[in-house]
């Protein structure tokens, strides 16, 4: 065994979790008549660097660790957990969750088994075994190219993180499942200053790799992208407001339809039916051109796991295929309300939160057209070329996004950039709009957290260029609009 | 000791260990935050008991400095290997870090003691009394309501139910050694209607106290939040447009809660934010009074002390429109050549910023319905979304739904629409102040009116 940090409830740690220890606390859940049980064991080590004003200013750790029990009956969740893995601390826990099903009869003795689990992150050594001075290097190249690009560079922040997250779940059906998932995530960011005007550009990436990803995306890559971005916006012009056609970039707006489609196809929202997805599986949702999946199998992307945080071994989901709604993504709760087996898309934020139906890599295919000719095709509209984040309302789909990098197009060719471009619109008939779809499907860097309920997990988006058929924009040009 | 009075003991006494530790182990400066915490949390959906949770966390924050090198490690495995674990990677990483000439602590001079601490009373013994079953009650009355008040609620993502009771310590080797606890209970209720083509219309309502005799009555916030629901159905959107825009207190806050990040510190000397270099000039109408008051009693943002032990005070923050002080941390004042606002804010991972307390700007004497009925034509905003904003510019737009005011009445629901205006203009062109402001949330503010924005919608 290599590395520093490992969990106690290891093989070799100072508080091994065995099938005997899991069954006697699965069966002490069940004793009050629960229906089914499970355990999360979780240990995670989180490192983060900031680099700003051209030295390390701060590097920080964090170590936290525990075991979440969880107990249901019918449709409640009894949850508990606690911080040490002492057997009484375990013990307390398990006894507090079983109150949910307080009257019930015991179910029968049970055993547990490890499954085997597939392996989707090339790391050969985790980024927080590796020395401090490597990173800081990482950061000081970065630095020293976002100051060398233009003299308009006023600011650098550069930062870096590194996690990783082992977990251990045993569950009363007899599974027990395990993995160890290494996380990193780059970003830069910078301000440029011409006379009184000042912008901002950022840049930055990862997923579940090593540092080796920083020999195909440089540090210097990422300055020189941040710094292009921030320069660009200080000649950006006020948006246009109205309706209009809005071509999205490939890759990184894969986030429109995380938010857009995506939590609608969670399936807690479809089992409550609150969703404007809830009982519409086989109807058309979406124009014919739309193929989205859920894929939680990509090689070291953001969004990829081994194992998802009920035990369950995740699959390539089809969730929209030729625009027809094929089905939603399941947790164990929600495949047992329709009849259907878990596709491993239970998650959590931590051992201190029960899980849930969560997106992994959520991705809209490609199609036939060349990038050039959907540009070509829009008489007035917007490129929408980054996105700093958005929002959906899931029980009717309206969603809100607003752009870090947007440019004016007209009469077939991308002009100004724009600044202060919101798109807000309604997921549903987003999908029903878009016209046209590029052959060049992309992932996106690994930047992205999506948060539900309060609850924060990494993910990964993708997606090739799109053409949406008039969608609004939000901006403050009401004459241009 | 009361039993809370015993829980602060023996976190100052963990702090001061590992203060001392971390010493021995070569740090020059060292300072150890330790939190304990506990909640139960229940949610009811149609009628039905679905998660109750209940448990207690403990962490510990240590932030070291080697000369004047800075690093900060957390951990929530208080066991003597965790211990250890915590304070070896802090001295390693400060090792790493390099040496930041305004990186230190406070003066010793500065410290506050026990006795210049004033009793916020933001500790209600009776919140932690409340039982799993009384708390599943209050939810399940509070969803009743909801479904009692109209037949058009139809379905509901639930009611919740959440007690907290936490202590902390922070104890520095700068000679500061002092604790601080707190309750909290919230009930939100969140119903769901059916509207016009298959959409649905989900709508909200909370109450949130420091006090259990201060929470709102579960019925009463289920009735709110339905007809909050209830209100949006048949909602359309407008034209493209100018016109005078009115913030509930909701939305209000929000659009506080933007100002409040450009105002710290840290975006001022990280030239982050659109009030660089706007101290003593005019950033919003002189109808406009921006305070930070960390003593507020009852208060969810109440502080003794800020996060590096300096005794809080209240901070005029804009007086008649005009910009009268940035909120500052020791580091941030000196990289600005000021004084601490004893606004310091320290994260349980031990990194410390400046944070606002209770941000509130200051009610005026028309009522809400007055404000609206002096409204010829605009947008009233209930709700907003989406994350337009550009601190460094002050560039806004997001989201809205709520209604259109016409001759001074609420009329039909509106949503789909962006509003836009940039922060600093919005806060120069509000031309009218309501008196509903409420402490409910750490940032406060009564409705106010926009003379003037763009809405883009059809």
């Amino acid at each position: 065994m290599t590395g520093r940090y490992h969990a106690p409830f290891s093989e070799h740690g100072s508080h091994t979790v065995d099938a005997d220890i899991a069954q006697r606390l699965l069966r002490l859940a069940l004793d009050k008549g629960g229906d089914y049980a499970d355990l999360f064991f979780e240990y995670s080590v989180s490192g983060s660097y900031a680099y700003d004003e051209q030295i390390l200013k701060s590097a920080r750790r964090a170590v936290s660790m525990g075991l979440g029990v969880r107990v249901m009956k019918g449709d409640a969740t009894g949850y508990a957990y606690c911080e040490d893995f002492s057997f009484d601390a375990m013990k307390r826990a398990a006894e507090t969750a079983a109150q949910i099903a307080a009257g019930g009869k015991p179910l029968a003795p049970l055993e547990v088994s490890m499954r085997d689990a597939p392996s989707r992150y090339p790391v050969s050594v985790e980024s927080l075994d590796v020395e401090g001075e490597a990173k800081k290097a990482i950061l000081e190249r970065a630095d020293r190219a976002a100051r060398a690009a233009d003299p308009r560079v006023v600011r650098v922040d550069v930062s870096f993180a590194e996690s990783v997250r082992e977990i251990l779940i045993a569950n009363s059906l007899g599974h027990m499942a395990h993995d160890r998932q290494p996380l990193i995530r780059f970003g830069l960011r910078v301000i440029a200053e011409d006379g009184g005007n000042r912008q901002a550009g950022s840049s930055g990436g990862g997923g579940r790799v090593g540092l080796e990803y920083f020999e195909d995306q440089t540090p210097e890559w990422h300055a020189e992208q941040a710094v292009r971005q921030a320069l660009v916006m200080l000649d950006a012009r006020e948006a246009p407001a109205g309706e209009m056609d809005v071509v999205l970039a490939p890759g990184d707006s894969g986030i429109l339809l995380h938010e857009a489609v995506g939590h609608g196809l969670e399936a807690d929202f479809n089992r409550k039916k609150t969703s404007n997805y809830s009982n519409r599986v086989g109807e058309g949702v979406a124009s014919e051109l739309c193929t989205v999946v859920d894929d939680a199998s990509l090689r070291g992307s953001r969004g990829s796991i081994n194992v998802d945080d009920e035990g369950q071994l995740p699959v390539r989901s089809v969730l929209i295929e030729g625009g027809v709604l094929k089905g939603y993504m399941q947790d164990r709760h929600s495949a047992d309300f329709f009849g259907t087996t878990p596709d491993g898309h239970g998650r959590r934020q931590s051992f201190r939160s029960h899980p849930m139906p969560r997106m992994t890599n959520t991705m809209l295919l490609g199609g036939q057209d060349s990038p050039e000719d959907v540009i070509r095709s829009v008489k007035r509209g917007v490129y929408a070329k980054k996105f700093g984040g958005g929002q959906v309302d899931i029980s009717n789909g309206d969603f809100v996004f607003s752009l870090t990098e947007g440019y004016l197009v007209e009469d077939g060719k991308i002009t100004a950039p724009l600044k202060g471009v919101n798109l807000i619109g309604n997921g549903p008939d987003a999908m029903r709009n878009v016209v046209m779809l590029g052959h060049d499907f992309e992932v996106s860097d690994g930047i992205w957290t999506c948060g539900k309920e309060g609850q924060s997990v990494p993910v990964g988006v993708g997606c090739p260029t799109i053409k949406i058929a008039s969608m609004t924009v939000g901006g403050t040009q009401v004459a241009g609009g | 000791m009361s039993e809370v009075e015993e829980d602060a003991q023996a976190l100052v006494d963990l702090g001061r260990s590992v203060v001392e530790r971390a010493i021995e182990a070569g740090a020059d400066v060292a300072e150890a935050g330790v939190h304990n915490g506990s909640h139960l949390s229940v949610k009811v959906r149609m009628h039905e008991p679905e998660l109750v949770e209940e448990a207690g966390s403990r962490a510990l924050g240590l932030r070291v400095l080697v000369g004047q090198r800075v690093a900060s490690t957390y951990t929530s495995d208080l066991s003597e290997p965790g211990q250890r674990t915590l304070i070896e990677d802090a001295l390693e990483l400060a090792r790493l870090s390099e040496s930041d000439e305004f990186a230190g602590p406070p003066d010793p001079s500065e410290l506050s003691s026990e006795s210049q601490w004033q009793d916020l009373d933001t500790f209600d013994e009776s919140v932690s009394q409340i039982s799993a079953d009384e708390a599943l009650e209050h939810a399940l009355r509070g969803e009743r309501a909801a479904f009692d008040f109209d037949p058009r609620i139809t379905n509901s993502e639930g009611a919740s139910f959440t007690r907290a009771r936490g202590v902390s310590a922070l104890i520095t080797s700068g000679g500061f050694a002092g604790s601080d606890h707190g309750t909290f209970a919230s009930i939100v209720v969140n119903p769901v209607a059916d509207d016009e083509g298959g959409k649905k219309r989900s709508g909200y309502h909370w109450s949130a106290s420091r006090h259990y005799a201060d929470l709102e009555d579960s019925a009463a916030v289920g009735e709110e939040a339905a007809r909050r629901t209830i209100a949006q159905l048949g909602a359309k959107k407008l034209p493209t447009q100018e016109l005078a825009v009115v913030f509930d207190k909701d939305a209000a806050r929000s659009i506080l809660g933007l100002f409040a990040g450009c105002v710290l510190g840290g975006a001022i000397w990280r030239k982050s934010s659109y009030l660089v270099d706007r101290v003593g000039t005019r950033v919003a109408s002189d109808l406009v009074d921006i305070v930070d008051d960390p003593l507020l009693p009852r208060a969810p943002g109440s502080r003794a002390f800020d996060g590096e032990g300096l005794l809080s005070h209240r901070n005029v923050v804009v007086q008649n429109g005009v910009l009268k002080t940035y909120l500052m941390d020791t580091y941030c004042a000196r990289k600005l050549g000021l004084r601490s606002t004893a606004s310091a804010s320290r994260s349980p991972a031990g990194g410390i910023s400046p944070s606002t307390s209770n941000l509130v700007l200051k009610a005026s004497s028309q009522s809400r319905d007055e404000l609206i009925a002096d409204t010829k034509h605009g947008l009233y905003v209930t709700s907003m979304m989406g994350f337009g904003f550009n601190a460094v510019t002050g560039d806004f737009s997001r989201g809205a739904s709520g209604f259109l005011i016409q001759d001074g009445e609420l009329a039909d629901p509106v949503s789909e629409v962006t509003i836009s205006l940039n922060l600093d203009q919005l806060l120069q062109r509000i031309d009218a102040v309501a008196d509903d402001l409420d402490h409910r949330t750490a940032i406060a503010s009564p409705t106010f009116r926009v003379s003037s924005m763009t809405l883009a919608g059809s």
